[in-house]
């Protein structure tokens, strides 16, 4: 125990000066769907699959579109796509001071 | 006789971070009975096989419990496997375990801090989970997610862990095993805590079984039950026997889980070297028909899950018993006859999971 407490007292600390030092993600962390809306033939799978309801897709005006709060990042849609337009990033959504849905458009 | 008075514990209580109420008549400082009292935070996810179709289900499995959430997917899949009678490819089973064995070493190491901050500890609590912070991180580097891994599935595994990496995974854990046998120490032999955890909540062999203790609470009796043994997933090729004491007390209890960890990092070695190689996992086609009975051992003890399905996307009916609620009847007979004090120790013995226990 004694060699743990001057240990601790020269050490650096064991946490991270955030956000002066950010925090660098592994490959594989879920962090936030993206969507390359170009490739998107606006099929709906993603939101049949989605176990939160978190997407709405919208055929008839080309809209694809996802609420970041609702989103629980579990990639079963990124999965589920089949054009493999969806994919898993590892940054997470931005804070946002109101719970609105993001739209991407083939316009 | 001393005047009888009823005590609140909870259900916000510092010690725990989760709702749970129990009514403590005490006897000057006494406690002579105890009355639990759960439900403030009931989701109903049971209900929920009514609207998630068997596949999507998984994920509401996994957030059952924030804690031992691996292996809730994977007791969920494990049933609907056996229902479909899909074949689990082997390297699936081997990486289950490894994640098994992984929330295993991350949920015993948040009790140790938990516990240490229970006695008052507060460098010994700060310790513990700076070593279950390093867990964490092999967790989310292969899985994605630090405590909803998210990796689980019907028929198989989401993500693969490559060779090499399950071969650094074995050195890391290794290193961070002489870290953990230093605070072990602190736990098994400091003066103070041995004091504080000894013959305090006594639990028999004969009670333990009777009240249906699971997990390390029964274990720390002397009931040498586990689950594993069943011989689940890849399990039957891995060289373990249970961990058990004899003395049924607070101290016991904690030297179980101690001794736990170093068996999960043990597992976690065999594995790695034993992994077939192939794929990681099966085509899942049709729909789960029949009734079956899937039983696991969590951190916390044996997990129970029960589906009935009639052939058709929703599952009929899926009831869950969590290891914390099989426990409480366990908790209720240690209580009594121990200072007011000591409660918040005993508490924390069962290692109480609330979100489990209400579902």
């Amino acid at each position: 125990m004694t060699t743990t407490v001057i240990k601790n007292i020269f050490r650096a600390p064991a946490t991270r000066r955030y956000p002066f030092v950010p925090r660098v993600y592994y490959k594989n962390t879920r962090g936030s769907v993206s969507i390359a809306v170009k490739d998107c033939i606006f099929c709906g799978m993603c939101q049949r699959k989605c176990p939160s309801a978190a997407i709405t897709v919208d055929r008839a005006q080309k809209k694809w579109q996802i609420s970041r709060h609702r989103c629980i990042a579990c990639g079963y849609c990124v999965e589920a796509c089949p054009k493999k337009c969806l994919s898993m990033n590892n940054q997470y959504a931005a804070p946002a001071l109101k719970k609105e849905e993001e739209i991407h458009g083939d316009a | 006789m001393s005047k009888r008075t009823i005590i609140p514990f909870g259900p916000q209580h510092p010690v725990l971070p989760e709702p749970v109420h129990l009514d403590l008549v005490v006897e000057d400082e006494k406690v002579v009975e105890a009355v639990p009292s759960v439900g403030f935070v009931h989701r109903g996810l049971e209900k929920l096989v009514e609207k998630k179709d068997f596949q999507e289900y998984v994920f509401v499995a996994e957030r059952i419990c924030g804690i031992c959430s691996f292996i809730h997917g994977m007791t969920y899949s494990l049933g609907i496997e056996k229902l479909m009678n899909i074949e689990v490819p082997q390297r699936a089973s081997y990486l289950r375990v490894v994640w098994s064995e992984l929330s295993r070493v991350h949920s015993h190491l948040l009790w140790l801090g938990l516990m240490a901050d229970a006695f008052g500890f507060e460098s010994l609590f700060m310790e513990s989970w700076r070593i279950r912070e390093l867990v964490l991180d092999i967790i989310e580097e292969t899985t994605g997610g630090r405590v909803i891994f998210g990796s689980c599935k019907v028929g198989g595994v989401r993500k693969d862990i490559e060779d090499t990496s399950l071969k650094a995974i074995t050195v890391k854990l290794e290193d961070y095993s002489v870290r953990i046998r230093a605070i072990a120490d602190i736990f098994l032999r400091d003066a103070s805590v041995k004091h504080r955890l000894s013959g305090v909540g006594k639990l028999s062999r004969e009670e333990a079984y009777m009240l249906g203790a699971v997990g390390p609470t029964a274990r720390a009796s002397g009931v040498a039950q586990d689950m594993r043994k069943l011989g689940y997933a890849a399990y039957p090729r891995m060289d373990f026997s249970p961990v058990t004491e004899t003395a049924g007390d607070c101290y016991a209890r904690c030297s179980v889980r101690i001794q736990e960890i170093f068996q999960s990092i043990e597992i976690i070695r065999q594995a790695a070297a034993s992994i077939p190689g192939g794929a990681i996992e099966n085509k899942v086609s049709g729909f789960p028909q029949g009734e079956y009975f899937a039983r696991t051992e969590q951190p916390r003890g044996e997990v129970v899950y029960y589906f009935k399905a009639d052939g058709g996307k929703f599952l009929k009916r899926l009831r869950v018993r969590t290891p914390t609620f099989a426990n409480i009847p366990a908790l209720v007979k240690i209580l009594p006859g121990h200072e007011l004090a000591d409660v918040p120790v005993l508490v924390l013995t069962i290692d109480p999971c609330i979100s489990c226990t209400e579902r």
